[in-house]
Protein backbone atom coordinates (compact mmCIF):
# COMPACT_ATOMS: atom_id res chain seq x y z
CA UNK A 1 0.00 0.00 0.00
CA UNK A 2 1.02 3.39 -0.53
CA UNK A 3 0.44 6.74 0.97
CA UNK A 4 1.43 9.92 -0.58
CA UNK A 5 0.82 13.64 -0.36
CA UNK A 6 -2.96 14.22 -1.17
CA UNK A 7 -4.67 11.76 1.02
CA UNK A 8 -4.35 8.95 -1.87
CA UNK A 9 -4.54 5.80 -0.29
CA UNK A 10 -3.56 2.89 -3.10
CA UNK A 11 -2.33 2.93 -6.12
CA UNK A 12 -5.23 2.84 -8.30
CA UNK A 13 -6.85 6.34 -9.17
CA UNK A 14 -10.34 5.78 -10.99
CA UNK A 15 -10.19 7.69 -14.68
CA UNK A 16 -6.51 7.12 -14.75
CA UNK A 17 -3.60 5.03 -15.62
CA UNK A 18 0.09 5.57 -14.46
CA UNK A 19 2.70 6.10 -17.69
CA UNK A 20 6.42 5.63 -17.11
CA UNK A 21 9.39 6.37 -18.68
CA UNK A 22 12.86 4.63 -18.33
CA UNK A 23 16.13 6.08 -19.60
CA UNK A 24 19.61 4.63 -19.92
CA UNK A 25 23.36 5.27 -20.86
CA UNK A 26 24.49 1.72 -22.26
CA UNK A 27 27.87 0.76 -21.47
CA UNK A 28 28.46 -0.01 -25.25
CA UNK A 29 26.16 -0.80 -28.76
CA UNK A 30 23.51 -3.13 -28.60
CA UNK A 31 25.40 -6.12 -30.32
CA UNK A 32 28.83 -5.60 -28.41
CA UNK A 33 30.13 -8.44 -25.68
CA UNK A 34 29.21 -6.06 -22.39
CA UNK A 35 25.33 -5.46 -23.62
CA UNK A 36 25.52 -9.55 -24.58
CA UNK A 37 23.37 -10.44 -20.72
CA UNK A 38 21.19 -7.28 -21.16
CA UNK A 39 19.50 -7.88 -25.37
CA UNK A 40 19.31 -11.54 -24.35
CA UNK A 41 17.33 -10.80 -21.61
CA UNK A 42 15.16 -7.53 -22.68
CA UNK A 43 12.39 -10.07 -24.89
CA UNK A 44 12.01 -12.45 -22.17
CA UNK A 45 11.47 -9.63 -19.62
CA UNK A 46 9.35 -7.65 -21.62
CA UNK A 47 6.58 -10.53 -22.18
CA UNK A 48 6.35 -10.97 -18.67
CA UNK A 49 5.80 -7.32 -18.15
CA UNK A 50 2.73 -7.93 -21.25
CA UNK A 51 1.30 -10.45 -19.34
CA UNK A 52 1.91 -8.81 -15.59
CA UNK A 53 -1.61 -7.83 -14.03
CA UNK A 54 -1.91 -4.47 -14.74
CA UNK A 55 -0.01 -3.94 -17.80
CA UNK A 56 -1.90 -1.73 -20.22
CA UNK A 57 0.47 -0.51 -22.97
CA UNK A 58 4.09 -0.31 -23.74
CA UNK A 59 5.69 2.27 -25.95
CA UNK A 60 7.80 1.55 -28.78
CA UNK A 61 9.72 4.44 -29.99
CA UNK A 62 12.72 5.67 -29.11
CA UNK A 63 15.34 5.57 -26.19
CA UNK A 64 14.10 3.30 -23.61
CA UNK A 65 11.60 1.31 -22.05
CA UNK A 66 8.21 3.33 -21.55
CA UNK A 67 4.58 1.81 -20.88
CA UNK A 68 1.60 2.19 -19.04
CA UNK A 69 -0.19 0.66 -16.31
CA UNK A 70 -3.29 0.25 -14.53
CA UNK A 71 -2.33 1.35 -11.03
CA UNK A 72 0.92 2.49 -9.47
CA UNK A 73 0.90 -0.84 -7.43
CA UNK A 74 1.35 -2.75 -10.32
CA UNK A 75 3.96 -1.27 -11.82
CA UNK A 76 5.58 -1.80 -8.64
CA UNK A 77 4.82 -5.29 -8.14
CA UNK A 78 6.09 -5.81 -11.53
CA UNK A 79 9.11 -3.79 -11.12
CA UNK A 80 10.74 -4.90 -7.84
CA UNK A 81 8.59 -8.11 -6.92
CA UNK A 82 8.85 -10.38 -10.42
CA UNK A 83 11.85 -12.55 -10.17
CA UNK A 84 13.46 -12.16 -13.69
CA UNK A 85 12.85 -8.49 -13.43
CA UNK A 86 14.00 -7.51 -10.44
CA UNK A 87 17.09 -9.87 -11.35
CA UNK A 88 17.67 -7.44 -14.21
CA UNK A 89 17.18 -4.46 -12.05
CA UNK A 90 20.20 -6.07 -9.64
CA UNK A 91 22.39 -6.51 -12.76
CA UNK A 92 21.83 -2.88 -14.63
CA UNK A 93 25.16 -1.66 -13.87
CA UNK A 94 26.76 -3.93 -15.47
CA UNK A 95 24.81 -2.99 -18.65
CA UNK A 96 24.51 0.77 -17.66
CA UNK A 97 26.23 3.96 -16.31
CA UNK A 98 25.05 5.09 -13.35
CA UNK A 99 23.16 8.71 -14.06
CA UNK A 100 23.34 11.38 -11.78
CA UNK A 101 20.29 12.55 -13.14
CA UNK A 102 16.67 11.28 -12.59
CA UNK A 103 16.14 8.19 -15.04
CA UNK A 104 13.03 6.82 -13.96
CA UNK A 105 10.04 9.54 -14.47
CA UNK A 106 6.10 8.16 -13.41
CA UNK A 107 2.95 10.59 -14.51
CA UNK A 108 -0.85 9.38 -14.72
CA UNK A 109 -2.61 10.24 -17.75
CA UNK A 110 -6.50 9.67 -18.27
CA UNK A 111 -7.64 6.22 -18.76
CA UNK A 112 -6.95 5.67 -22.75
CA UNK A 113 -4.17 8.04 -23.47
CA UNK A 114 -1.08 6.66 -25.17
CA UNK A 115 1.86 9.14 -24.43
CA UNK A 116 4.40 10.12 -26.98
CA UNK A 117 8.10 9.76 -26.65
CA UNK A 118 7.82 13.88 -26.56
CA UNK A 119 5.34 13.70 -23.77
CA UNK A 120 7.05 11.24 -21.89
CA UNK A 121 10.55 12.99 -22.31
CA UNK A 122 8.37 16.70 -21.07
CA UNK A 123 7.59 14.82 -18.14
CA UNK A 124 11.46 13.52 -17.48
CA UNK A 125 12.84 17.15 -18.06
CA UNK A 126 10.14 18.79 -15.60
CA UNK A 127 10.74 16.03 -13.18
CA UNK A 128 14.52 17.06 -13.83
CA UNK A 129 13.91 20.54 -13.35
CA UNK A 130 11.90 21.06 -10.57
CA UNK A 131 11.84 17.49 -8.47
CA UNK A 132 8.81 15.36 -7.95
CA UNK A 133 5.32 16.30 -8.00
CA UNK A 134 1.53 15.59 -9.45
CA UNK A 135 2.98 16.21 -12.91
CA UNK A 136 5.82 13.91 -12.72
CA UNK A 137 7.39 11.79 -9.74
CA UNK A 138 9.05 8.71 -8.48
CA UNK A 139 8.36 5.61 -6.76
CA UNK A 140 10.01 6.66 -3.54
CA UNK A 141 7.78 10.25 -3.90
CA UNK A 142 4.66 9.68 -5.40
CA UNK A 143 1.93 11.86 -5.92
CA UNK A 144 -1.94 11.85 -6.68
CA UNK A 145 -3.26 13.10 -9.67
CA UNK A 146 -3.85 16.84 -9.67
CA UNK A 147 -7.49 17.83 -8.95
CA UNK A 148 -9.19 19.06 -12.23
CA UNK A 149 -9.56 22.82 -11.84
CA UNK A 150 -5.41 22.81 -11.30
CA UNK A 151 -5.01 20.18 -14.11
CA UNK A 152 -5.79 23.49 -16.93
CA UNK A 153 -3.49 25.66 -15.06
CA UNK A 154 -0.72 22.86 -15.21
CA UNK A 155 -1.21 21.72 -18.32
CA UNK A 156 -0.75 25.49 -19.73
CA UNK A 157 2.47 25.58 -17.57
CA UNK A 158 3.93 22.67 -19.08
CA UNK A 159 4.00 24.26 -22.87
CA UNK B 1 13.62 8.33 23.33
CA UNK B 2 9.92 7.50 23.69
CA UNK B 3 9.66 4.57 20.78
CA UNK B 4 12.82 3.06 22.42
CA UNK B 5 10.64 2.72 25.57
CA UNK B 6 7.78 1.29 23.80
CA UNK B 7 9.00 -1.31 21.78
CA UNK B 8 10.93 -2.67 25.17
CA UNK B 9 7.50 -2.87 26.74
CA UNK B 10 6.37 -4.72 23.55
CA UNK B 11 9.42 -6.99 24.08
CA UNK B 12 8.55 -7.40 27.37
CA UNK B 13 5.61 -9.01 27.01
CA UNK B 14 7.58 -11.97 25.42
CA UNK B 15 9.63 -12.24 28.81
CA UNK B 16 6.69 -15.25 29.65
CA UNK B 17 8.31 -18.07 29.08
CA UNK B 18 4.73 -19.54 27.79
CA UNK B 19 4.14 -16.72 25.65
CA UNK B 20 7.52 -17.14 23.49
CA UNK B 21 6.77 -20.71 22.40
CA UNK B 22 3.58 -19.38 21.95
CA UNK B 23 4.95 -16.13 20.10
CA UNK B 24 7.35 -18.83 18.22
CA UNK B 25 4.85 -21.31 17.51
CA UNK B 26 2.16 -18.96 15.59
CA UNK B 27 5.16 -16.43 14.05
CA UNK B 28 6.85 -19.82 12.23
CA UNK B 29 3.71 -20.94 10.36
CA UNK B 30 2.61 -20.39 7.17
CA UNK B 31 -1.14 -20.25 7.89
CA UNK B 32 -3.55 -18.03 10.48
CA UNK B 33 -3.32 -20.38 13.73
CA UNK B 34 -6.62 -20.94 15.85
CA UNK B 35 -6.33 -21.28 19.94
CA UNK B 36 -6.79 -24.71 19.63
CA UNK B 37 -3.88 -25.59 17.38
CA UNK B 38 -1.36 -23.55 19.45
CA UNK B 39 -2.43 -25.04 22.89
CA UNK B 40 -1.49 -28.26 21.13
CA UNK B 41 1.68 -27.29 19.42
CA UNK B 42 2.82 -25.88 23.11
CA UNK B 43 1.27 -28.70 24.88
CA UNK B 44 -0.57 -26.36 27.39
CA UNK B 45 -4.31 -25.91 28.06
CA UNK B 46 -6.76 -24.45 25.72
CA UNK B 47 -7.92 -21.20 28.20
CA UNK B 48 -4.17 -20.92 28.88
CA UNK B 49 -3.22 -20.60 25.23
CA UNK B 50 -6.16 -18.47 24.63
CA UNK B 51 -5.12 -15.79 27.51
CA UNK B 52 -1.35 -15.49 26.56
CA UNK B 53 -2.32 -15.27 22.29
CA UNK B 54 -4.64 -12.25 23.78
CA UNK B 55 -1.48 -10.73 25.72
CA UNK B 56 0.36 -10.83 22.32
CA UNK B 57 -2.08 -9.65 20.24
CA UNK B 58 -2.65 -6.40 23.37
CA UNK B 59 1.08 -5.75 22.65
CA UNK B 60 0.84 -5.94 18.24
CA UNK B 61 2.92 -8.66 18.27
CA UNK B 62 0.82 -11.17 16.60
CA UNK B 63 -2.85 -10.07 14.48
CA UNK B 64 -6.30 -11.90 15.08
CA UNK B 65 -8.70 -12.17 12.66
CA UNK B 66 -12.03 -13.81 12.93
CA UNK B 67 -13.13 -16.48 10.75
CA UNK B 68 -15.48 -19.47 10.42
CA UNK B 69 -13.88 -22.92 10.12
CA UNK B 70 -16.89 -24.59 9.19
CA UNK B 71 -17.84 -23.03 6.30
CA UNK B 72 -21.24 -22.37 6.98
CA UNK B 73 -22.82 -18.81 7.59
CA UNK B 74 -26.09 -17.26 8.66
CA UNK B 75 -27.66 -18.21 12.27
CA UNK B 76 -26.74 -21.15 13.70
CA UNK B 77 -23.42 -21.45 11.70
CA UNK B 78 -21.83 -20.57 15.25
CA UNK B 79 -19.16 -17.79 16.56
CA UNK B 80 -16.28 -17.63 14.20
CA UNK B 81 -13.27 -18.34 14.98
CA UNK B 82 -10.41 -16.41 16.43
CA UNK B 83 -7.53 -16.83 14.90
CA UNK B 84 -3.70 -15.45 15.02
CA UNK B 85 -0.78 -14.68 12.61
CA UNK B 86 2.28 -12.90 12.80
CA UNK B 87 2.05 -8.96 13.29
CA UNK B 88 3.39 -6.97 10.08
CA UNK B 89 5.21 -4.21 12.51
CA UNK B 90 8.90 -4.71 13.87
CA UNK B 91 10.05 -3.84 17.13
CA UNK B 92 13.56 -3.19 18.34
CA UNK B 93 15.56 -2.74 21.45
CA UNK B 94 18.65 -1.25 21.92
CA UNK B 95 19.88 -0.23 25.33
CA UNK B 96 21.45 2.29 25.49
CA UNK B 97 19.49 3.74 22.81
CA UNK B 98 22.04 3.10 19.29
CA UNK B 99 20.06 4.06 15.75
CA UNK B 100 21.66 1.79 13.01
CA UNK B 101 18.32 1.54 10.71
CA UNK B 102 19.27 5.39 10.34
CA UNK B 103 22.49 4.78 9.48
CA UNK B 104 21.61 1.67 7.15
CA UNK B 105 19.29 3.71 5.09
CA UNK B 106 21.76 6.34 4.70
CA UNK B 107 24.40 3.99 3.31
CA UNK B 108 21.95 2.63 1.35
CA UNK B 109 20.83 5.51 -0.22
CA UNK B 110 24.74 6.72 -0.98
CA UNK B 111 25.18 3.63 -2.26
CA UNK B 112 22.44 3.74 -4.68
CA UNK B 113 23.48 7.39 -5.57
CA UNK B 114 26.75 6.87 -6.36
CA UNK B 115 26.00 3.21 -8.01
CA UNK B 116 28.05 1.03 -6.16
CA UNK B 117 25.87 -1.64 -6.66
CA UNK B 118 28.37 -4.29 -8.06
CA UNK B 119 30.85 -3.49 -5.04
CA UNK B 120 28.14 -3.97 -1.88
CA UNK B 121 27.45 -7.13 -3.70
CA UNK B 122 31.12 -7.94 -3.58
CA UNK B 123 31.49 -7.40 0.06
CA UNK B 124 28.08 -8.76 0.78
CA UNK B 125 29.14 -12.11 -1.22
CA UNK B 126 32.65 -12.29 1.21
CA UNK B 127 30.76 -11.32 4.43
CA UNK B 128 28.05 -14.08 3.70
CA UNK B 129 31.28 -16.61 2.66
CA UNK B 130 32.75 -15.79 6.39
CA UNK B 131 29.07 -17.10 7.62
CA UNK B 132 29.01 -20.06 6.00
CA UNK B 133 32.77 -21.62 6.89
CA UNK B 134 32.10 -20.86 10.61
CA UNK B 135 28.53 -23.00 9.90
CA UNK B 136 30.53 -25.27 8.19
CA UNK B 137 33.24 -25.02 11.44
CA UNK B 138 30.25 -25.60 13.71
CA UNK B 139 28.82 -28.59 11.95
CA UNK B 140 31.83 -30.22 11.74
CA UNK B 141 32.27 -30.33 15.19
CA UNK B 142 28.96 -31.73 16.29
CA UNK B 143 29.50 -34.33 13.60
CA UNK B 144 33.16 -35.49 14.97
CA UNK B 145 32.84 -39.01 15.38
CA UNK B 146 29.71 -39.65 13.58
CA UNK B 147 29.83 -42.74 11.04
CA UNK B 148 31.36 -41.53 7.58
CA UNK B 149 28.08 -40.70 5.48
CA UNK B 150 26.92 -42.03 2.43
CA UNK B 151 25.87 -39.51 -0.80
CA UNK B 152 22.27 -39.68 0.25
CA UNK B 153 23.49 -38.77 3.57
CA UNK B 154 25.49 -35.48 2.48
CA UNK B 155 22.80 -34.48 0.69
CA UNK B 156 20.93 -34.30 3.87
CA UNK B 157 23.88 -33.05 5.80
CA UNK B 158 24.18 -30.05 2.99
CA UNK B 159 20.43 -28.97 3.84
CA UNK B 160 20.39 -29.22 7.11
CA UNK B 161 23.85 -27.27 7.76
CA UNK B 162 22.17 -24.51 5.18
CA UNK B 163 18.71 -24.35 7.21
CA UNK B 164 21.31 -24.37 10.60
CA UNK B 165 22.97 -21.51 8.97
CA UNK B 166 20.06 -19.51 7.57
CA UNK B 167 18.15 -19.97 10.93
CA UNK B 168 21.32 -18.09 12.27
CA UNK B 169 20.94 -15.23 10.38
CA UNK B 170 17.41 -14.47 10.99
CA UNK B 171 16.13 -15.64 8.17
CA UNK B 172 13.73 -18.46 9.19
CA UNK B 173 14.14 -21.29 6.50
CA UNK B 174 11.38 -23.52 5.62
CA UNK B 175 11.41 -26.66 3.31
CA UNK B 176 8.74 -26.17 0.20
CA UNK B 177 9.32 -29.29 -1.75
CA UNK B 178 12.97 -29.51 -3.33
CA UNK B 179 13.12 -25.48 -2.39
CA UNK B 180 14.64 -23.67 1.38
CA UNK B 181 12.06 -20.28 1.31
CA UNK B 182 12.53 -17.77 3.93
CA UNK B 183 9.64 -16.79 5.89
CA UNK B 184 11.72 -13.66 7.48
CA UNK B 185 13.80 -11.07 5.25
CA UNK B 186 16.31 -9.54 7.76
CA UNK B 187 16.51 -6.33 5.50
CA UNK B 188 12.88 -5.86 5.19
CA UNK B 189 12.49 -1.75 6.08
CA UNK B 190 15.99 -1.46 4.01
CA UNK B 191 14.45 -3.93 1.46
CA UNK B 192 11.20 -1.73 1.02
CA UNK B 193 13.08 1.52 0.35
CA UNK B 194 15.76 0.26 -1.87
CA UNK B 195 14.53 -2.97 -3.62
CA UNK B 196 17.21 -3.84 -6.14
CA UNK B 197 19.31 -2.53 -3.98
CA UNK B 198 18.93 -4.91 -0.90
CA UNK B 199 17.42 -7.43 -2.45
CA UNK B 200 20.83 -7.66 -4.60
CA UNK B 201 22.86 -7.04 -1.41
CA UNK B 202 20.67 -9.91 -0.26
CA UNK B 203 21.08 -12.51 -2.91
CA UNK B 204 24.95 -12.02 -2.91
CA UNK B 205 24.91 -12.62 1.00
CA UNK B 206 23.29 -16.11 0.54
CA UNK B 207 25.48 -17.20 -2.25
CA UNK B 208 28.65 -16.44 -0.29
CA UNK B 209 26.68 -18.05 2.75
CA UNK B 210 25.82 -21.21 -0.08
CA UNK B 211 29.76 -20.71 -0.97
CA UNK B 212 31.36 -21.09 2.20
CA UNK B 213 29.33 -23.54 3.99
CA UNK B 214 30.55 -25.50 1.04
CA UNK B 215 27.03 -26.89 0.23
CA UNK B 216 26.58 -28.16 -3.12
CA UNK B 217 23.56 -29.15 -5.42
CA UNK B 218 22.06 -25.58 -4.18
CA UNK B 219 22.01 -22.01 -5.46
CA UNK B 220 19.90 -19.01 -4.63
CA UNK B 221 17.80 -16.61 -7.02
CA UNK B 222 15.43 -14.01 -6.77
CA UNK B 223 11.81 -15.12 -6.60
CA UNK B 224 9.93 -12.45 -4.13
CA UNK B 225 7.03 -13.57 -2.64
CA UNK B 226 4.53 -11.88 -0.97
CA UNK B 227 5.42 -11.10 3.02
CA UNK B 228 8.42 -13.31 2.54
CA UNK B 229 12.21 -13.20 1.73
CA UNK B 230 12.71 -12.33 -1.67
CA UNK B 231 15.50 -14.96 -2.28
CA UNK B 232 14.57 -19.14 -2.52
CA UNK B 233 17.51 -21.47 -2.55
CA UNK B 234 16.94 -24.10 -5.05
CA UNK B 235 18.41 -27.57 -6.24
CA UNK B 236 20.71 -26.32 -8.83
CA UNK B 237 20.93 -30.34 -10.12
CA UNK B 238 18.25 -30.64 -12.75
CA UNK B 239 15.35 -32.53 -11.57
CA UNK B 240 17.74 -36.01 -11.10
CA UNK B 241 15.14 -37.68 -8.73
Amino acid sequence: MTHWPGGWSDGRVTGYQLAQLNVGRPRGPVESAVMAGFMSRIEPVNALADAAPGFVWRLQDGDGPGAVWESLDALRDFVYRNGPHLDFMRRRREWFHRMAEQHLVLWWVPAGHRPDLDEALHRLDLLRRQGPGPLAFTFREPFGPLAAESRSRAAASLR
Amino acid sequence: MGRVVSDLGVIAVLGDPVRRRLYDYVTAQDHEVSRGEAAAATGIQRPLAAFHLDRLAEAGLVEVTFRRTTGRSGPGAGRPAKLYRRAAGEHQVSVPPRDYRGAAELLAGVVDMIGGEQELQRAARSRGAAAGRSALRNAAETEQGSRPAGARDAEAGDRDRLTGALAEQGYQPYPDGPEIRLRNCPFHALADRYPPLICGMNLALLEGLIEGAAVTGMAARLDPRPDECCVVMTSSKNNEH
